[in-house]
C-alpha cells in the first residue's frame, strides 16, 4: 500500500510531499469518536436544553422554558451554593497540603519510593475512597470517632449532619488527589535552578524567605494551571456524594451534579436536566477565562 | 512552625571551633555538627502525611479480615477482630445465604468475578483501541502532511475544554438510541476511539522524535504507514506504556458513565457494582467487613499494576510531557 503514485512519471522524486491520504485514514477513528461523542453531544446538549424531554416522547421545542425554570428554582440555587462551599473547601485545603508536601520532598528527598507512597490515594477510584471513609467516619464504630472519643471529643456525625457533610466530602477528596497535585507541583518545583536557593542561602535567607521570595513567585504560573484543572474537577464532584449521601441530609450535600443526575434519571427531565448542564458549562467557561487571564497577568515572573 | 536556618552541609566557614556564634547572633554554631531540628520537623510532617495517606489502606485491610460482630464490640481494636475471611468469602460468593446473613452480610447475592471481568474487559478495549487510535491521529498530526492539519488539530485541542458532564446526558441518549444501554459495549464507546489528551501528549513526543531516522527509513523504501508501524510506535514504546497505564487506571476507576449505562450484572462495572453492594445493607447495618473485602478488591488491580510501574508514573507526572 503507497500513498505516492508510483506510475505516472518515474521522476527522480520518490514520493510527492502530500499524505493527505494517509493522513485521512489515521485521524479517521479518533474523528468519528470526537464527532460523535463530543461535538455532537455538545450540540444536542444545547438542543435539549430548549426542549422538554421525558425520553418517552420526542423533545419538544419550548423555548427559555427551562431556563426561567432554573432561575426560579430555589433547589438550583441551593446547590449551587453547595457546590461552591463544596470547592472552596477542597481546593483550599489540596492546594495548602499539596504545597506543602511538594516543598517538603523538595527539601529532603528525590525518593521515588517515597513519591510512589504519595500517589497511592489516586489510584483508588473514588468510590473505594468514598466507601472507607463512609466507614472510618462512622458515627459510632467508625476509628476516627473512637479517636475523637479517646481524645476528649464528643463523636462527631460526619456523614448525617448538615454541617459537616460537605467539609467531609471536600477533604476525602482532597486525601485522593493531594499526593497527585503534591506531585505535580513537586515537578514544577524541580525546574526551580537550585543555585538560587544556594545564593539565597549565603545571603543568610532562612527557609520561610526562601519559600517566599524564591519559591512561591516562580512556581505561581504552574500553581496557577494546577488550580485551573483542580477546581475544574472539583466543580464536577459526583462519585463520593453518589456512593455515601445521595445528596442528604435535606439536599445538605446535593451539589449541581447530583441535582443533575436526579433529574435526568429519578424525574426523566432531559430537557430541565441539560439546561442545568449548560449553566454548569457556564459557570466551567468563566472560571476557566478568568484564570486565564489573571495567569496571563502574571505570567512575567516565569523567566 | 519555626525555622531556624541550619547548615544542610557543613559550610568550611561556620565550622571551626572558635566559631560559637555568628555575627548576626542569631544561630550559635557549636563544635560538633547541630542537630538539625527544622529537618527533623520537616521529616516529621512528611511522616504524618504518609500515615494519613497510607492509613486508610490499612484500615480496609484490617477490617475486611475482621468479622461484623467482632467489629460491633470491639470497634478501637487496631489489629484485626474476631479474624476471618468471611469478608471476601461474600465477596466472591462462596458463602451460603445463612452463613452470610448470620455474619452481618445482606445475603443478597452479589457477582463479584462477573463484575471483575466487565471491568478488566471495558478497561483493555478502551486502553488497546484509544492509545492506537490516537497513536495514529497524533502521528498524522505531528508528521504527516495534509492541508488543514493545523485547523483539525486545534479542533481536537479546543475538545479538552468540553467538561464530561456536558456530554454525558446526550451520550446517553445516543448509547439508548442506538439500542446500547446496559451492555459493556455502550460503556466503551465514548472513549473507545478518542481523548484529546492522548493526542496532545503523543504528538508532543512523535515531534521529538529526529527525522533523520525517519528519512533514512523512507529513503530505503519504506511507506509512511510503515516508518509509523515499524519504527514510530516501537521508538515510542516508553510514552506509550505510559499512557495506556493512565489510561487503564481512569478506565478502571469510572463512575458516572458506568452507572449511567448499566444496569445489570451483564454490564455492571466493579464501581457500579461496590456502589450497590454499599445499598444492600442489611437491617443489622453495613456489612463492613464484606464491604472492605470489596473495596480491596476492586483496588487490588490498579495497586499491583502500580507497584510494577510506579517509577515510570511517578516520573511522568508533570508538565514539560515526557523525556
Amino acid at each position: 500500500m503507497s500513498t505516492a503514485t508510483t506510475s505516472t512519471r518515474s521522476a527522480p522524486r520518490r514520493r510527492r510531499k502530500d499524505d493527505t491520504k494517509l493522513a485521512l485514514l489515521f485521524i479517521a477513528p479518533a474523528t468519528v469518536g470526537l464527532l460523535v461523542f463530543l461535538v455532537w453531544p455538545l450540540l444536542t446538549g444545547l438542543y435539549y436544553s430548549f426542549t422538554e424531554y421525558t425520553t418517552l416522547t420526542p423533545p419538544q421545542w419550548i423555548g427559555l422554558e427551562n431556563y426561567q425554570r432554573l432561575i426560579a428554582d430555589p433547589i438550583f440555587w441551593k446547590s449551587l451554593k453547595v457546590t461552591v462551599l463544596y470547592v472552596l473547601i477542597n481546593i483550599g485545603v489540596q492546594t495548602v497540603v499539596a504545597l506543602l508536601i511538594a516543598v517538603l520532598m523538595q527539601r529532603l528527598t528525590q525518593s521515588t519510593i517515597l513519591r510512589s507512597l504519595v500517589l497511592t490515594p489516586y489510584l483508588v477510584s473514588n468510590v473505594v475512597a468514598a466507601i472507607t471513609f463512609l466507614w472510618i467516619l462512622d458515627t459510632q464504630l467508625g476509628i476516627f470517632n473512637i479517636f475523637l472519643t479517646w481524645i476528649g471529643f464528643d463523636p462527631v456525625s460526619f456523614w448525617s449532619s448538615e454541617t459537616w457533610v460537605i467539609p467531609t466530602v471536600a477533604l476525602v477528596n482532597v486525601w485522593r488527589h493531594m499526593g497527585y497535585t503534591a506531585l505535580l507541583l513537586f515537578a514544577g518545583l524541580q525546574s526551580i535552578p537550585t543555585h538560587l536557593y544556594e545564593a539565597a542561602r549565603t545571603e543568610g535567607a532562612g527557609e520561610i524567605t526562601q519559600f517566599r521570595r524564591i519559591t512561591l513567585p516562580l512556581l505561581r504560573p504552574i500553581l496557577a494551571l494546577v488550580l485551573i484543572m483542580t477546581i475544574i474537577g472539583s466543580f464536577q464532584v459526583f462519585d463520593t456524594i453518589s456512593v455515601t449521601t445521595q445528596g442528604g441530609p435535606a439536599d445538605a450535600s446535593k451539589v449541581l451534579q447530583m441535582y443533575i443526575y436526579e433529574n435526568a434519571f429519578a424525574q426523566y427531565e432531559f430537557g430541565y436536566a441539560s439546561a442545568l448542564s449548560v449553566a454548569l458549562l457556564v459557570i466551567l467557561m468563566v472560571i476557566t477565562f478568568t484564570q486565564y487571564w489573571l495567569t496571563k497577568a502574571g505570567q512575567s515572573d516565569l523567566d | 512552625m519555626t525555622t531556624t536556618s541550619h547548615p544542610v552541609t557543613g559550610s568550611p566557614g561556620t565550622a571551626g571551633p572558635t566559631n560559637s556564634s555568628d555575627p548576626t547572633g542569631r544561630t550559635i554554631q557549636r563544635p560538633k555538627k547541630p542537630i538539625p531540628w527544622g529537618k527533623i520537623a520537616a521529616w516529621a510532617v512528611m511522616v504524618i502525611f504518609l500515615l494519613i495517606t497510607l492509613f486508610p489502606f490499612y484500615w480496609m485491610l484490617r477490617t475486611a479480615l475482621s468479622s461484623n460482630n467482632a467489629l460491633a464490640t470491639d470497634p478501637g481494636s487496631l489489629l484485626p477482630v474476631g479474624m476471618n475471611a468471611g469478608g471476601f468469602e461474600r465477596v466472591f460468593g462462596l458463602q451460603d445465604v445463612e452463613t452470610a446473613i448470620s455474619q452481618g452480610g445482606s445475603g443478597a447475592s452479589i457477582n463479584f468475578w462477573r463484575y471483575l471481568l466487565n471491568s478488566v474487559i471495558v478497561a483493555t478495549a478502551v486502553t488497546v483501541v484509544q492509545t492506537f487510535s490516537c497513536a495514529m491521529a497524533a502521528y498524522a498530526f505531528s508528521r504527516l502532511r495534509w492541508r488543514g492539519r493545523e485547523t483539525v488539530f486545534m479542533i481536537f485541542l479546543g475538545s479538552l475544554m468540553i467538561p464530561q458532564i456536558f456530554t454525558l446526558l446526550p451520550n446517553f441518549i445516543l448509547i439508548k438510541n442506538l439500542g446500547l444501554v446496559d451492555t459493556l459495549l455502550g460503556i466503551m464507546l465514548p472513549t473507545l476511539f478518542i481523548s484529546s489528551f492522548a493526542i496532545f501528549f503523543l504528538r508532543q513526543f512523535f515531534n521529538n522524535i529526529s527525522r533523520e531516522v525517519e528519512e533514512a527509513a523512507l529513503i530505503d523504501g519504506a511507506s509512511k504507514a510503515r516508518v509509523f508501524f515499524m519504527l514510530i510506535l516501537p521508538m515510542s514504546s516508553a510514552p506509550l506504556a505510559t499512557l495506556a497505564l493512565l489510561t487503564y487506571m481512569s478506565a478502571w476507576n469510572e463512575y458516572f458513565w458506568s452507572l449511567m449505562v448499566s444496569y445489570t450484572d451483564q454490564s455492571r462495572v466493579l464501581t457500579v457494582a461496590l456502589g450497590v453492594f454499599r445499598a444492600q445493607a442489611p437491617g443489622t447495618g453495613p456489612d463492613w467487613s464484606g464491604l472492605m473485602a470489596a473495596t480491596l478488591v476492586a483496588a487490588a488491580p490498579m495497586l499491583i499494576l502500580f507497584a510494577l510501574f510506579a517509577k515510570k508514573i511517578v516520573n511522568s507526572i508533570g508538565f514539560s510531557g515526557i523525556k
